[in-house]
């Protein structure tokens, strides 16, 4: 049992997201982060299992940005967890931890019928599970028209029909929803940090300007950042006097954004809980640690490597 | 016969050379652009395994990407293959392709840059 719980716990975690947002006090100073409103939630949990297509559509919505590298890791294990017994399991852990779980898997079925038609590029990687998905709704289809609140159909006092597990979970959400929301949405936190601002200066050069603020929010030190930020665009910079970050190159805020979410997987959430809430800091042998703060485990990382730069420009410099 | 204790092995050695890191780097590829003037960018590849000529993957390269490359010597990198344009992603299919590429493993290659 205890296994099982743990399967779940893991399962769970791996369904968080991370995303941009303009919410100010987000992740607040102590580190707790505060849970968005009721109605925004499950839009932008939905958000972060829509395909990259339809995710540069989305942020109009919500202003944010969703950070979801992660997305195709998750289907895949999502795959998974439909097959078999994974299923039994699911049914027995969310009355273990209180319901948390699953959460996401009601909703991402909400968004796969509802916007089917516009996710070509999800619809082709994950045929399969569309397939099962479409299958399921044709078994419920029929058995769905009883309705739940009044207690007709399946639902009604006299029915002795049994009532398909599906439907049977789609109730507990819809009644955790309705008499407990705090619960059904502590599952669906997400991580939210402000989108980058750029702004070019002169024709070549990028200013990145709230750094000092998306750094308080992740708890990782200015220069860490930065080294990583050119190391992954392959340039270099500087740090103006408002502390902003002036990037030599061309670069749009997807683009920053895209490293900036990089980061935040690579090093900012832990890999075990992939709650952000870690610490990072400089272990013995010049290796550094990140130290999770909400489960205590400790792993270590990659040092940033700028690795091989290619001699661009002018030869004579290279001679010289 | 050796004395294995009158070895002379110098423990902080190691340390300095990185030795452990540059094969790590080795069996690991970076796929990195870099912007040069204007719209313009350059992708270059390293650590490709030892076991594929980089000359002939970089014509492959060439030819299929119609653009122009080199290959660099590098002394920490190795071969590096340069190609002109962000190439990063054909090269990532390339190199993950089963049937017409080489059919590496996706965990061992890394693309960098946004």
């Amino acid at each position: 049992m205890e296994n099982e719980v743990q399967d779940q716990a893991e399962r769970k975690a791996s369904r968080k997201s991370v995303a941009f947002t303009d919410e100010q006090l987000v992740v607040e100073t102590d580190g707790s982060i505060t849970i968005m409103s009721a109605a925004e939630e499950p839009k932008e949990t939905a958000q972060s299992h829509t395909p990259p297509a339809a995710d540069e559509a989305a942020p109009p919505e919500d202003g944010g940005l969703d950070l979801s590298l992660l997305k195709k890791k998750k289907k895949k294990k999502k795959v998974e967890g439909l097959d078999g017994d994974a299923e039994a399991e699911d049914g027995a852990a969310p009355a273990e931890d209180g319901g948390l779980d699953l959460t996401m898997k009601k909703k991402k079925k909400k968004v796969k019928k509802a916007e089917g038609a516009e996710e070509d590029e999800f619809t082709a990687k994950l045929k399969q599970l569309e397939v099962k998905d479409t299958e399921d709704a044709e078994e419920t289809a029929p058995q769905d028209a009883g309705d739940m609140e009044t207690g007709t159909g399946v639902w009604s006092h006299s029915e002795s029909k049994t009532i398909p597990y599906t439907l049977l979970l789609s109730r507990f959400f819809t009644v955790l929803s309705q008499k407990n929301p705090d619960h059904s949405l502590s599952g669906t936190k997400s991580y939210k940090i402000p989108p980058p601002q750029c702004m070019r200066e002169g024709n070549r050069k990028t200013v990145f300007a709230n750094i000092a603020d998306i750094c308080k929010r992740m708890k990782r030190t200015e220069e860490h950042v930065t080294a990583y930020l050119f190391a992954e665009l392959g340039t270099n910079g500087s740090v103006d006097g408002n502390r902003r970050l002036v990037i030599k190159g061309r670069f749009q805020q997807k683009q920053i954004e895209n490293v900036v979410r990089k980061y935040i997987i690579e090093y900012v959430t832990c890999k075990t809980c992939k709650s952000p809430d870690t610490e990072l800091n400089k272990g013995e042998n010049r290796l550094y640690f990140i130290t999770c703060n909400n489960c205590g485990s400790r792993r270590s990382v990659t040092a940033i490597k700028t690795g091989f730069s290619a001699q661009i420009g002018k030869r004579k410099k290279m001679q010289g | 016969m050796s004395i294995e204790n009158l070895k002379t092995f110098d423990p902080f050695a190691e340390a300095d050379d990185d030795t452990g890191d540059i094969k790590k780097v080795e069996n690991h590829i970076h796929i990195r652009i870099q912007q040069r003037n204007g719209r313009k960018s350059l992708t270059t590849v390293t650590g490709l395994p030892a076991k594929f000529d980089p000359g002939k993957i970089l014509t492959f390269f060439r030819k299929e990407f119609a653009c122009n490359g080199n290959k660099v010597n590098d002394e920490k990198a190795g071969e590096v293959i340069q190609l002109q344009g962000d190439q990063r992603k054909k090269v990532l299919d390339f190199l993950v392709d089963k049937k017409a590429g080489l059919g590496l493993n996706p965990d061992n290659i890394t693309v960098h840059g946004a």
